[in-house]
């Protein structure tokens, strides 16, 4: 993070981020991800990377378990559409209450430990929590099946199952799917994201910083840094409950897989993948990790003959036989080697490539900045 | 951040405003299907498009594998290439090998990791992005119900592959799903009249049920008839779905008085299962002074293939089976064996015949919209798919067949031929009515 922000500055570098988000759908068509539905998945999970880097990227806090407060905020969300209607403005803001809620009772017991021992901690609570809702809870949750809206439940605002039509949110009239339901999360994440932006050049933030850099510091100057940890991990548990509704918004369906700790350990990838502790790096690695997971997986044999099809055959064979290890079901395998090159070459995640290539450009004279390389998480 | 060095002055706000402005204009664009098609996704060029969602990840991951390579043969069998499988047999001959009504057929895959979200993702993108006109696939109930009610919602038609849950096209059917499988209340009418005659009416039933839809549809349709005829159930235990280790559910078995195992379990997870209650030693006990036997209700010859030795002598029930001897089952055999060098599925089977039954009411009907497709496809009476005669019943979207009762072959002459039919249960044998299973179609939806 640059040392130069002023306001204005913040404002104009939201302002263009703004319109980037709202464009998605026109500068990423030419890569074939101009689609609502995984643009959509780009809205929600930058927003669930953005509120994890509140407490990752500025505390160090590693927390492994997530995805049980994207579970929390799925949940809710779909039983508040079953209670009382299928507007998403009541759902959104019973699962960013539930989700803080759940948060802050994790956050207290789990928070009196730091390091790896906060991350056990957490990845054991969100592995209860979906075995929970995986078998335990299942009038609630209905297990493995997942919880869908079905016509005979009483919500209440917009009356009682009778109507036709397909059960899906709906704002107002304007249905949340497609795209629709991509703008309504576009905001969301610009709300989001603003938030975020504020809180990184708070004074609450520059605290969260502090326990980073030097918790037993902080402590002998005599302060607390529970609070502050403990609202960051709330915090950020909130984002990650409103990215569970915003799925449930666009997709009425919540199932327990979503809380499982892959799904943890995807967030912590993206954040990693982006930058820790920059604004836009969650967001970029969200991004990259849904773009591999949607395009490509869905790539086959035909798809790869396509784009070789300038070779002469004999060459074509092998490299399509050798390319064919990596995409499809082998979508990981792609997502791992990039993993791995981004983080032994660019430690800071994309954002530090993009510094570096901006560095470039700059060609400043002079005094070298110091070598901001972001430590590495733990 | 750091990108932007210019200090904020008048022409910079008003660029913004610019291109905030644009921006906000666009989706006008995007929203207004105006100018679109009178359904969604109505195909205008030379193709038509469509999805095949299975898992290739995931405790389904072989029956998604087969699936898939069915359904690339139906595709090659109705755009006129290799020997048109069962499109020779099919009674409905409205079908040239040319495409249909014209069209090229072209499809897209996807991966639903045998999760619910996974599916949806996946089927969302070829709906959105691909253009696909209809979604099958599926080797999960779960699955399957989850992806059906987002085809409802969108406005396209899911066939769908292997799903055996009766929710499927019981509380959960939708007007736009479609199901050519059987069901665990078939299953259920099928294996009790074989269990009654091979293990008596003085049974005591252990249930191990995987813990999702199908397994608890199963466990159900199995209780009710083995109850019916005088069995007992000592236990039903759920197990997550793909556990991989078994054995802290099958201990207890040992100990319940219980001298029969249901195995509610389906794919790697009955691999996994049923190979360690054998390594136990169950099917060597001797309880209430009868032999301890196992029971697994829907069987597949890729689970036999993985679970080896431990199969013999098991009694369960199948779609179809290769060793079918109509000419539908031979010609699709033979086509299918060409193609990849051994016998197909009953998964594999399902998937070809829905991609088929779909191709030919999108014929009939001259058009693709899924209502009118819909209505082809509702009342159908079709053969020569290697069922027998067949109806799709209006009143559900389930398919009408006789239902196969199979054994674990106690002396396989190769490593495919693991399965032996021990009685064709006859259709009228497993009919049922339609609002048995409750739920409700709804209104077709095309999506415009």
């Amino acid at each position: 993070m640059s040392t130069r922000t002023s306001p204005a500055r913040d404002y104009i570098f939201f302002a263009i981020f703004s319109v980037a988000v709202l464009t998605m759908p026109i500068w990423l068509e030419p890569i074939g991800a101009g689609y609502p539905d995984l643009l959509q998945k780009f809205a929600i999970f930058g927003l669930f990377a953005t509120g994890f880097n509140i407490l990752f990227g500025l505390t160090g806090y590693l927390s492994f378990g997530h995805a049980a407060f994207l579970g929390v905020g799925s949940y809710t969300a779909v039983w508040t559409f079953k209670l009382l209607g299928m507007n998403p403005i009541p759902a959104v803001i019973m699962a960013i209450i539930a989700s803080g809620i759940f948060a802050l009772a994790i956050g207290y017991v789990s928070l009196r430990r730091s390091g790896i021992y906060f991350s056990i901690l957490t990845l054991a609570f969100a592995q209860m929590s979906y075995n929970l809702a995986y078998s335990v809870l299942t009038p609630i949750t209905n297990g493995e099946t997942g919880l869908r809206v079905l016509r005979s439940d009483p919500r209440l605002f917009d009356g009682n199952g009778g109507q036709e039509g397909p059960l899906i949110a709906n704002l107002f009239g304007v249905e949340m799917t497609g795209w629709g339901g991509f703008y309504f999360c576009a905001i969301i994440l610009l709300i989001g994201f603003f938030i975020a932006q504020r809180i990184f050049r708070s004074p609450f933030g520059i605290m969260l910083r502090a326990v980073k850099t030097n918790q037993n510091r902080m402590t002998y100057t005599g302060l607390n840094p529970r609070p502050y940890t403990l609202a960051a991990f709330v915090i950020s548990g909130m984002y990650a409950g409103l990215a569970g509704a915003l799925m449930c918004i666009t997709d009425p369906l919540a199932g327990a897989e979503r809380m499982q700790w892959t799904a943890s350990g995807e967030v912590v990838l993206m954040t990693i993948l982006g930058g820790a502790g920059t604004l836009l790096g969650p967001i970029f690695g969200a991004a990259l990790i849904k773009y591999f997971e949607n395009i490509f997986s869905a790539f086959n044999e035909q798809t790869l003959h396509e784009i070789f099809s300038f070779l002469p055959d004999f060459i074509e064979g092998p490299v399509i036989s050798v390319a064919g290890l990596f995409v499809g079901e082998g979508w990981h395998l792609t997502l791992g080697v990039l993993f791995m090159l981004i983080v032994i070459f660019l430690p800071g995640g994309l954002m530090e490539g993009v510094s570096r290539i901006g560095k470039l450009f700059k060609r400043s004279s002079g005094k070298s900045e110091p070598n901001r390389a972001t430590a590495p998480a733990e | 951040m750091s990108l932007i060095r210019k200090p904020l002055n008048r022409r910079s706000i008003l660029r913004a405003g610019a291109l905030g402005g644009a921006a906000l204009a666009t989706p006008t664009i995007f929203t207004s299907r105006a100018w679109s098609a009178g359904y969604l996704n109505e195909p205008t060029g030379a193709e038509v498009v469509l999805g095949f969602n299975v898992p290739q990840t995931g405790a389904y991951a072989d029956e998604g594998a087969d699936e898939l390579r069915a359904y690339q043969l139906a595709v090659k069998h109705l755009n006129g290439e290799g020997d048109g499988g069962l499109l020779n047999t099919f009674s409905s001959k409205e079908l040239q090998g040319n495409g249909v009504n014209g069209k090229k057929v072209a499809f897209v895959t996807g991966d639903t990791q045998t999760k619910s979200d996974a599916a949806r993702a996946s089927a969302k993108r070829m709906i959105e992005k691909d253009g696909a006109i209809m979604i099958t696939g599926g080797s999960s109930s779960g699955v399957a119900i989850a992806v059906q009610s987002l085809c409802q919602e969108a406005g396209v038609i899911f066939m769908a592959g292997l799903t055996h849950s009766n929710d499927t096209t019981g509380k959960d059917k939708r007007k736009n799903g479609f199901r050519h499988f059987f069901n665990t209340e078939m299953s259920g009418a099928a294996l009790a009249p074989v269990l009654k005659n091979n293990y008596g009416t003085d049974r005591k039933a252990y249930h191990l049920t995987a813990d999702y839809t199908w397994g608890w549809s199963q466990e159900e349709s199995i209780k009710k008839y083995t109850e019916g005829m005088g069995w007992e159930t000592t236990a039903a235990v759920r197990t997550p779905l793909g556990a991989g280790d078994f054995s802290q559910y099958i201990t207890p078995v040992l100990n319940s008085g219980a001298d029969v195992l249901v195995l509610n379990h389906y794919g790697k997870d009955m691999v996994n299962s049923l190979t360690q209650a054998v390594q136990f030693g169950l099917r060597d006990k001797q309880v209430n002074g009868k032999d301890f036997v196992i029971v697994v209700p829907l069987y597949s010859r890729l689970m036999a293939q993985g679970a080896g030795e431990n199969v013999k002598g098991i009694f369960g029930s199948t779609n179809w089976h290769w060793s079918l001897q109509d000419e539908g089952s031979k010609a699709f055999v033979k086509s299918f064996g060409q193609e990849y060098g051994f016998p197909p599925s009953q998964a594999a089977h399902t998937c070809y015949v829905q991609t088929l039954l779909y191709a030919d009411a999108a014929q009939r009907a001259g058009t693709f919209d899924p209502c009118a497709i819909a209505a082809a496809l509702e009342g159908f009476e079709f053969d020569g798919m290697g069922n027998g005669p067949t109806l799709y019943r209006a009143e559900d979207h389930q398919c009408f067949k006789d239902v196969l009762v199979v054994k674990g072959k106690e002396n396989p002459s190769s490593q495919f031929d693991l399965l032996e039919v021990v009685e064709i249960t006859p259709r009228s044998q497993v009919e049922y009515p339609a609002d048995l299973l409750g739920g409700e179609l709804g209104a077709c939806n095309n999506g415009a």
